[in-house]
């Protein structure tokens, strides 16, 4: 791995990849997000934060339909992934899913080997002619989950026995795999010990030359490290968005400074 | 610092923690009361069946030489079968009869106080059919002098398990003293012996008179073929209903409604289903009856829900993060019930299939009800040559028929059946736990 400290990648982020408009979600009677509108950037990480339980895991669920699973809860309002809304009745959440990858807050591998782990996405896409092009996406999926140095002489060996942070890191590979142009994160971090956690952390700021990451976390200080833009919610409203530095040294809404000088959490 | 004030001693409990400690003893007493009591009862059954039924697998047999006259078995002496057929099994008692006795004068066996009519009874009436179909099989055996073996009737064959005494013998028609005495010189003589009975597990069912003769050979393939058909047609039903309900249904009123039914389905009698099957599958269907086809249907619906429920719980223990990582790479719905969550309930389904197969194999009532009760001296044919057709027993109906014969010596071979089936059920319950065992979570 190199030793490029994170603030000095620069990385073009002008492009709007996902424009959410008026998102409203329900949990049945409940009333779990209201009134969204986020414009997440290209080659950007943008995180969410905000204290338990006020829509941050919600709204990333919503981006790319894990909610469909859900079967109380109801979406309603405009999410655009590069201007296609992605709540048409056209589009297909399986054909969503292969663009905006995710990885959640618990590592979960399939207890299948590392490799199958890894060309699961790929295979079920076809997305490689042979097994040399297989060979080759989960090589490079893995380097880019900076795990490859640790797993490739032992590909066949069960993912579920590699340590937490391996299997973190095992769950980008596998989200990376099927070349998505988002990359949600479910709070990726808050399962692993603090080595572990740096080294997601830097995983996270390499994966923006290639994707849009969004990523969900308890930890301002994890936001403060690896974003470019920051989301504040509380209570279901989005209060506040814009540049993370922004947001942690001038912030502009009362409960925002509450919240990140952890008067309210 | 004064008494009043100073800190209670650790080592002195107080009374409240007497109290507790002393219910908890007490509870534990409970439990183990509890076990002990149903442990005792299952050892007393077992003893009971062990000790009625093991003396079934053994059986008494005698062998003697028999010279296959022609004059009697083939009077117009030209070895056509169709006119050998005309001689009866009562020409074939009447040799072996004959050949036992000048045997007997042969070896110079005393045979004092029995008469002709007791010395036949010796020989099953079971032995001179057998000779017959061998004879008829072969015509170029007549004229040859054969070893022939056969079992002895069931008194003789009691006397040796211990069944007959000579208490018993002085008080019953059907044995005197004087055979009693004989069959101990026929054993002295190596012409009778006591060994391992497998005609037990071959031959099919016997009539009244002849006990020694009958087996479980029927009731065995009978069993077999009806947890074939279950298996096939429980599985396939069972586990898509499942995955139906489980993973792709809508969460309303009509599935609760569904569910609740599936659970009481599982609590109807079974005598219920065997009603069901004979208005349904014989009555509706025409299927034949006493078929192996008709149980297995029957057993079919008796068993889909108990596989039902165990499925679904076995699908449902597959934790959600592995079906919330299939969807989050874009697999479909199916692909990942059929990639992920089917193979990891894998063998919590086999594992209630087999318990549901077992629980199956031990059902009489509604077997009774199709006709499976009937006496069945023919085997079914192969699988694949209409056999799940034919007529068939089954291994708890045969037990339940044997237990209702009169002749004392079907007590015992009804013991030996449930011995038989209760290994069956063992083997199986085994084999759950074994398939347990070796995939029990993987993730």
């Amino acid at each position: 791995m190199n030793d490029m400290r994170l603030t000095e990648r620069a990385v073009n982020a002008e492009r709007t990849k996902i424009a959410a408009r008026g998102v409203q979600v329900h949990y049945g009677q409940t009333h779990a997000l209201k009134d969204v509108d986020v414009d997440i950037l290209d080659h950007t990480v943008t995180a969410f934060i905000g204290p338990s339980g006020c829509g941050k895991s919600t709204f990333l669920r919503c981006l790319n339909r894990m909610n469909d699973t859900i079967s109380v809860c109801r979406v309603t309002g405009d999410i655009r992934l590069d201007g296609e809304d992605i709540y048409d009745r056209r589009i297909d959440p399986v054909q969503l899913r292969a663009k905006v990858g995710m990885v959640f807050q618990k590592p979960n591998p399939f207890p299948k080997s590392i490799y199958d782990n890894v060309a699961y996405g790929p295979r079920i896409h076809g997305l490689a002619r042979n097994k040399a092009e297989l060979d080759e996406i989960v090589e490079t999926s893995l380097r880019r989950a900076a795990l490859w140095n640790e797993v490739k002489d032992r590909l066949a060996a069960p993912g579920t026995g590699l340590s937490g942070g391996q299997q973190q890191r095992l769950c980008i590979a596998r989200a990376v795999a099927t070349s998505p142009e988002v990359l949600l994160m479910d709070e990726p971090c808050s399962a692993l010990d603090p080595i572990a956690t740096a080294q997601v952390e830097e995983l996270i700021d390499e994966l923006r030359a290639n994707f849009s990451v969004v990523i969900v976390t308890h930890s301002m200080q994890q936001a403060a490290r690896v974003s470019q833009r920051t989301a504040f919610f509380h209570l279901g409203h989005l209060v506040e968005y814009g540049d993370t530095t922004q947001i942690f040294t001038k912030p502009s809404d009362p409960r925002t400074e509450s919240y990140i000088t952890g008067r309210i959490g | 610092m004064t008494d009043a004030t100073a800190p209670k001693s650790l080592l002195a409990q107080d009374v409240r923690t007497r109290r507790r400690n002393a219910a908890e003893a007490r509870f534990q007493a409970y439990g183990i009361v509890a076990i002990s009591i149903s442990l005792g009862m299952l050892a007393i059954m077992l003893w009971t069946i062990f000790s009625d039924g093991v003396s079934a697998f053994r059986q008494t047999t005698f062998s003697f030489p028999v010279t296959l006259e022609a004059e009697r078995l083939d009077p117009k002496g030209n070895r056509i079968r169709d006119e050998m057929a005309k001689v009866t099994t009562i020409g074939y008692t009447n040799l072996l009869n004959a050949s036992f006795k000048a045997h007997l004068e042969a070896r110079g066996i005393p045979f004092e106080g029995v008469d002709d009519k007791a010395l036949a009874a010796f020989i099953s009436r079971d032995t001179p059919a057998r000779v017959r179909d061998m004879v008829l099989a072969d015509p170029a055996m007549i004229g040859q002098t054969v070893t022939v073996t056969g079992f002895t009737t069931g008194r003789i064959d009691g006397y040796f398990k211990g069944r007959v005494t000579r208490e018993t013998a002085a008080v019953d028609t059907n044995i005197s003293a004087a055979q009693l005495d004989l069959a101990d010189r026929l054993v002295d003589a190596g012409i009778m012996r006591t060994g391992f009975n497998w005609q037990f597990f071959t031959n099919p069912d016997a009539s009244d008179q002849r006990p020694e003769a009958s087996g479980l050979g029927v009731a065995i393939i009978g069993s077999a073929y009806m947890m074939i058909l279950v298996a096939l047609f429980v599985l396939p039903v069972g586990v898509a209903a499942s995955i139906y309900l489980e993973e792709f249904a809508p969460k309303n009123r009509w599935t609760d409604l569904i569910e609740v039914n599936i659970s009481n389905l599982a609590a109807v009698p079974s005598i219920v289903f065997g009603i069901l099957g004979l208005a349904v599958f014989i009555n509706f269907a025409a299927f034949p009856q006493s078929s192996p086809l008709v149980g297995a249907l029957v057993l079919t619906l008796m068993t889909l829900p108990t596989i039902i429920i165990a499925t679904r719980a076995a699908i449902r223990a597959v934790p959600p993060s592995i079906r919330d990582a299939a969807l989050g790479v874009g697999a479909s719905k199916m692909q990942m019930v059929f990639h992920h969550v089917l193979p990891l309930a894998a063998p919590g389904i086999l594992t209630g299939t087999i318990l549901g197969l077992a629980s199956a194999l031990g059902e009489t009532a509604p077997l009774l009800l199709i006709g499976m009760v009937a006496f069945v001296a023919n085997y079914p044919a192969g699988p694949f040559e209409g056999g799940f057709l034919d007529p068939a027993s089954a291994l708890p109906v045969q037990v339940y028929s044997w237990a209702s014969r009169a002749d004392p010596a079907f007590i015992e071979r009804s013991s030996g059946a449930i011995i038989v089936l209760l290994a069956f059920l063992l083997v199986m319950n085994i084999l759950a736990i074994v398939l347990r065992r070796r995939f029990e979570r993987r993730w």
